[in-house]
């Protein structure tokens, strides 16, 4: 009779245990998989960079040093997105959206690039890949909310570092959208 | 502030129910109908089983085949993305915002038509899609189409569509049930109640026949008023949550205020599927979208709501007539 008591506890404990056991991996089940989707469209913007650089290298031949600044930035992009260090990745693509934007800024200097097909849709492509990226930012940041959330707070904290649970890193949003932009008046 | 989530789960109840209540009035229609026709309650089962009946395969079709048949019936066609700059435009937007939206992509439809509109429908955000006009397509640039297919995807997320996919089979199965009973009971009850007249029990039974024209009337006016009412809501809260995906209020704002420019009616759309359109397809009378009938809210309204969540000022009352 009085083994119930302790019986109750342990099986109690157990429950809180395996629940909140459960909610951790689910949670972060979820981080992996939105961290996926947003892999998925660098990988496609990394694929069609180079297509839209040789579209308009022929007529912007004298700004080359736009060119080069978004190929350097896509390739270290590739290279950081190696590594797995999601901090420093975001970082890289940070750089490598804000080159492409001087790029499609320079574009709209030329009239003929402008109306040629093949670079309307390589940017249309290029800029849905970008929303999309941005679309699947917040939802991998909110994720990883509610995922250390659950490693940094009662229950989980108890034993979320020993079975392995870390703290995971955001996908810092690039500061030119946080950043009022300058506008030049000269 | 009601979360999307919160929307969804009342609009799964609201769903439930209505089929209930369905279901309900056609069996009480069906059975006010059978006791005044054969004068017991008796007599009534058998009508009151066919309405039953009824009810239930409706509802059913609706559940399964109601998205394809207001596609079909709206003559939309399935959307070929590399088809042109166009298309591919809007399949991006869609892939996009459904990212967003967190929900799977819904299949897009093209209606052939140059008037400016657009639709969502389906069960649930799995079994959705949603169709635009080629005007739209043609008239409207990238940030104003995007607020458009976030509206819609709004409706698709919050279940809206589900909803207006029975409250559509509501009305029109409740107006083709009192048509019946309308014609039944002028050419086919009268000579039998005058046979049972003789019989004694005729008093109850004329009031009862006459309960049941009542309702026949009723019937149809209300589900059309139910349907009104919860339209008019529907469409705010699809601006306001649309916003919410996009960010960019004044994405939505500029494409109302073209469609609200556009005078040409949607052939395709009808009464019974006016109610799954951005604006009003239907706008025979210049009146269009303001008055106690109508199936969405002053477009004028709706853009003013948008410029509130930027902070601009309102339409001038002038401008918004205009508009409308």
């Amino acid at each position: 009779m009085e083994l119930i008591l302790p019986i109750a506890i342990v099986g109690a404990v157990l429950l809180l245990v395996i629940s909140s056991y459960n909610g951790l991996v689910n949670a972060r089940n979820r981080v992996d998989e939105a961290l996926g989707q947003i892999q998925v469209q660098l990988k496609r913007r990394y694929d069609l960079i180079p297509n839209l650089v040789e579209a308009v290298k022929g007529q912007m031949g004298f700004e080359k040093g736009v060119l080069e600044s978004v190929t350097a930035a896509r390739a270290a992009a590739v290279n950081a997105g190696a590594t797995g260090n999601t901090a420093a990745q975001a970082k890289a693509e940070n750089m490598l959206t804000s080159s492409l934007r001087t790029l499609f800024a320079n574009v709209e200097a030329y009239p003929t690039l402008k109306s040629n097909e093949n670079v309307i849709q390589l940017q249309e492509q290029l800029t849905s890949t970008e929303n999309q990226i941005g679309f699947s930012r917040q939802h991998y940041n909110a994720s990883v909310l509610s995922y250390n959330n659950s490693v940094q707070t009662f229950p989980g904290l108890l034993f979320a570092g020993a079975l392995g649970f870390a703290k995971r890193d955001f996908f810092d949003a690039p500061d030119s959208e946080e950043a009022v932009p300058k506008v030049s008046l000269s | 502030m009601a979360t999307f989530y919160d929307l969804a789960a009342a609009n799964r109840r609201k769903s439930a129910l209505l089929v209930l209540l369905v279901i309900g009035i056609f069996a009480a229609l069906a059975t006010a109908a059978g006791v005044a026709f054969t004068g017991g309650i008796e007599g009534a089962l058998p009508y009151s089983l066919f309405a039953f009946g009824l009810g239930f395969f409706l509802t059913l079709g609706a559940w399964f085949g109601g998205d394809r048949a207001v596609l079909a019936a709206a003559g939309a066609k399935p959307l070929n993305p590399s088809a042109g700059a166009e298309e591919l435009q809007l399949d991006n937007i869609t892939a996009e915002l459904s990212i967003a939206a967190n929900i799977p992509k819904p299949k897009i439809y093209v209606i052939d038509d140059t008037a400016l509109n657009a639709f969502a429908t389906g069960r649930d955000p799995k079994h959705a899609s949603i169709a635009v006009t080629r005007g739209l397509m043609a008239k409207l640039d990238r940030e104003e189409m995007s607020g458009v297919i976030a509206h819609e995807l709004s409706h698709v997320r919050n279940f809206d569509i589900r909803y207006g996919l029975l409250v559509a089979a509501l009305v029109g199965s409740l107006a083709l049930l009192s048509d019946m009973l309308l014609r039944f009971a002028m050419f086919g009850g009268g000579g039998r109640r005058r046979d049972d007249d003789r019989g004694g029990g005729g008093g109850i039974q004329i009031i009862v026949f006459f309960l049941t024209i009542l309702l026949a009337i009723l019937a149809p006016i209300a589900a059309r008023l139910v349907q009104l009412a919860v339209s008019r809501q529907r469409e705010y809260l699809a601006d306001a949550s649309g916003v919410e995906l996009t960010r960019n209020p004044q994405g939505l704002e500029r494409a109302l205020t073209k469609l609200g420019g556009d005078r040409e009616v949607l052939e395709v759309a009808t009464k019974a599927t006016a109610h799954f359109y951005i604006v009003n397809p239907v706008k025979h009378f210049e009146s269009r979208a303001a008055g106690f009938m109508a199936t969405h809210p002053p477009l004028a309204d709706r853009i003013n709501r948008l410029r509130a969540l930027r902070g601009a000022q309102p339409l001038l009352a002038s401008e918004g007539r205009a508009r409308e």
